[in-house]
Parts: structure tokens; sequence; C-alpha cells
């Protein structure tokens, strides 16, 4: 079963000043409240983010159904979107897979994969046993999962009292601490060099193909840095 | 709840999971010490900053309104606020989104 002490430990480390539950609070606020304008209802809403718990995954949706597209062009836009849910899954639990623990804790706790609870357990796991890191790891996104939820719920019934500047400085809020959590993390040449050509390349990338820009800027950029820094470690 | 926003919502998060899935069950072979994991690792990295990117700069949603000029104002003064505090998330977050509210009104 899961460690409760390393389960609790992940679930507070949310609770730090430099913590991103008030970004990912306030844009899941800014989700819910959009949700209620597109003519959800409160279990809907609620329902999305338990199920989907992806921010632009959650927009595309939204938007896709305010155009009336089908179910399969949701999917397709949803997948795009959300492709670079993969590499962050493949560059995060090999540091999390130990033989003692079942598999099952492996493929329950991939719905936790997000941005920030991603970006808080890369800058924890070294302090963790690896043995007890997926129970952590739980914890962690138990609580970023459960700030969406909270978020969505305020979103939605304070939607009548936001207006359209209050929305637009609470959706700006996720990509600022975002860019900051990156900008910090580029403590190697291969991490530096993988967010600058990142951040140049999926605005490039958006010209040639919006639905393939991420993934490319991704490759791309990342490929790249990988072969710099495996240089000059060499 | 009506059937096709269920639908929607359903179709949606298989789309996420499987993503999430096929990455965990990639991971299994893949050791942490290995060039693979340190070249997803990169991928994952500059995905991320691909994603960043688009968000602020070919916004969907609520942040498509707001102008240019005030999306480059709000980052840059975000990222110098973010040097100057000795890398302080919570000042840059908390600006960010005051000024917008505050630019949207005038840019």
């Amino acid at each position: 079963m899961i460690n409760k002490e390393f389960f609790f430990k992940g679930f507070k480390s949310i609770l730090t000043p430099d913590s991103p539950a008030l970004a990912l609070g306030c844009c899941f606020i800014a989700i819910g409240a959009l949700l209620k304008n597109l003519g959800f209802n409160i279990q809907e809403s609620i329902f999305s983010t338990m199920l989907t718990y992806a921010l632009p995954g959650s927009l595309v949706m939204a938007e896709s159904l305010l155009v009336g597209a089908s179910l399969l062009n949701i999917f397709l836009a949803v997948w795009f979107v959300n492709a670079r849910l993969y590499p962050m899954a493949v560059s995060l639990f090999p540091l999390m897979m130990h033989k003692s623990q079942p598999k099952w804790k492996y493929y329950f706790s991939c719905h936790f994969i997000a941005v920030s609870a991603w970006l808080i357990m890369k800058s924890n796991y070294k302090s963790i046993e690896k043995k007890y890191r997926i129970d952590f790891w739980i914890g962690i996104g138990c609580a970023t999962w459960t700030t969406a939820v909270i978020g969505t719920f305020i979103g939605f019934y304070a939607s009548d009292y936001l207006d359209k500047n209050i929305m637009m400085g609470l959706a700006i809020l996720n990509p600022i601490y975002f860019l900051c959590m990156m900008v910090g993390a580029m403590k190697t040449i291969q991490i530096t060099v993988s967010v600058i050509l990142g951040l140049i390349l999926g605005p490039i990338f958006y010209f040639l193909s919006p639905e393939w820009s991420i993934l490319l800027g991704g490759l791309v950029g990342g490929t790249i840095a990988y072969f710099i820094g495996e240089l000059n470690v060499n | 709840m009506s059937t096709s926003v269920v639908l929607a919502i359903l179709v949606t998060s298989l789309a996420t999971f499987s993503s999430r899935l096929l990455g965990v069950i990639s991971s299994e072979g893949i050791k942490e010490t290995s060039k693979l994991f340190r070249w997803f690792n990169c991928l994952a990295y500059s995905t991320l900053a691909a994603l960043i990117a688009r968000t602020i700069i070919f916004p969907v949603g609520v942040l498509s309104d707001a102008s240019y000029l005030s999306r480059i104002i709000v980052v840059l003064f975000c990222l110098f606020i973010f040097f100057i505090s000795k890398r302080n998330f919570v000042y840059p977050t908390v600006i960010s989104a005051i000024m917008m509210t505050v630019l949207s009104n005038y840019l």
C-alpha cells in the first residue's frame, strides 16, 4: 500500500511559500469560470477537471465544443496539445521505478502528470529514498489535483463577479509561473539550451503547423540540446 | 449533464491519459543514468518551454484578447522581478496577474 509518511510529505510540499498551488489554483479558477460561460454545469466542470487535469487540453476541448467540432476532432486536437505529457512521463518515472513497488501505483499515478506536479517532483526527488518516491509523487499529485478541483469549483461560482480583465490576469499567472520555474531549472547546459530553444522554436513552428508546433519545437530543440550537452561532457 | 458534453469530457480525458500511460509503460525499460533518459529529459524541458511560449504568444481562450504589447510587458517585467528577488517564484506570479488586469484596461 501507499506509505503514509511519504504520501503526506509529498502532499505538504505544495504548502511551501514558492509552491505552484497559488498559480495552479488561480488558473483553474479561470477554467471554472470559462466552463460556466460555455454552458457547462457544476458537475460537468468538476468532472472535466477531475478526469482531464490538464489546462491546455481543457481549453482546447472548451473551444472545440464552442465551434461544434466532432468528437474525433476534439480527440485529435487534445491529443496534439497534451502529447507533451509523454516525454514528461518518460523523463520522470524512471526516477521513481523500484522493483519492490507494485505496478498499479505507477499506472494509477500517471494521471497526476502535469507541469506543476512534474516540476515539484523534479526539484525534490533527490531528497527522497528511491523506494518511496512513488508514494511521495502520489502525495504531490493528490495535492495539486485537489487544488485544481477546488479552483474549478470556486471559478464556477465566482464567474459572475469576474470581469474579462480579471480573467486575463488569472490566465497569465500559470505561464508566468512556469516560465520562472523553467528559468530557475536552467542549471545544466542541456536544460538551459533545451528551455531556450523550446521558447524560440515553439512559436516559429507555429507558423508552419499550429497543431504540431509544441511537439516539433520540443523534439528539435530537445534533440539539439541533448547533443550540445553530450558534446560538452565529452 | 448533457450527453455531448460528457462525451467530449470522456474523449478529452482519454486523449490525455493515453499520453501519460504510454509514457509510464515506456519508462519501464529506461534507466535514469542512460542516454535515452537524458534525451527524454531534454525533450520534456524543451516541449514545456515551447508550450509556455505558445501560450503567451499565441494563446487560446481569454488571454487571446489581451494585446501583444501588454503580454510582452508583463513577461519581461516579471522575469526582471524574478531575477532581482533572488529567483522567488511568488512575487512575479502575483505581480503578473495584477499587471495584466491593469494593463488590459489600457493597452
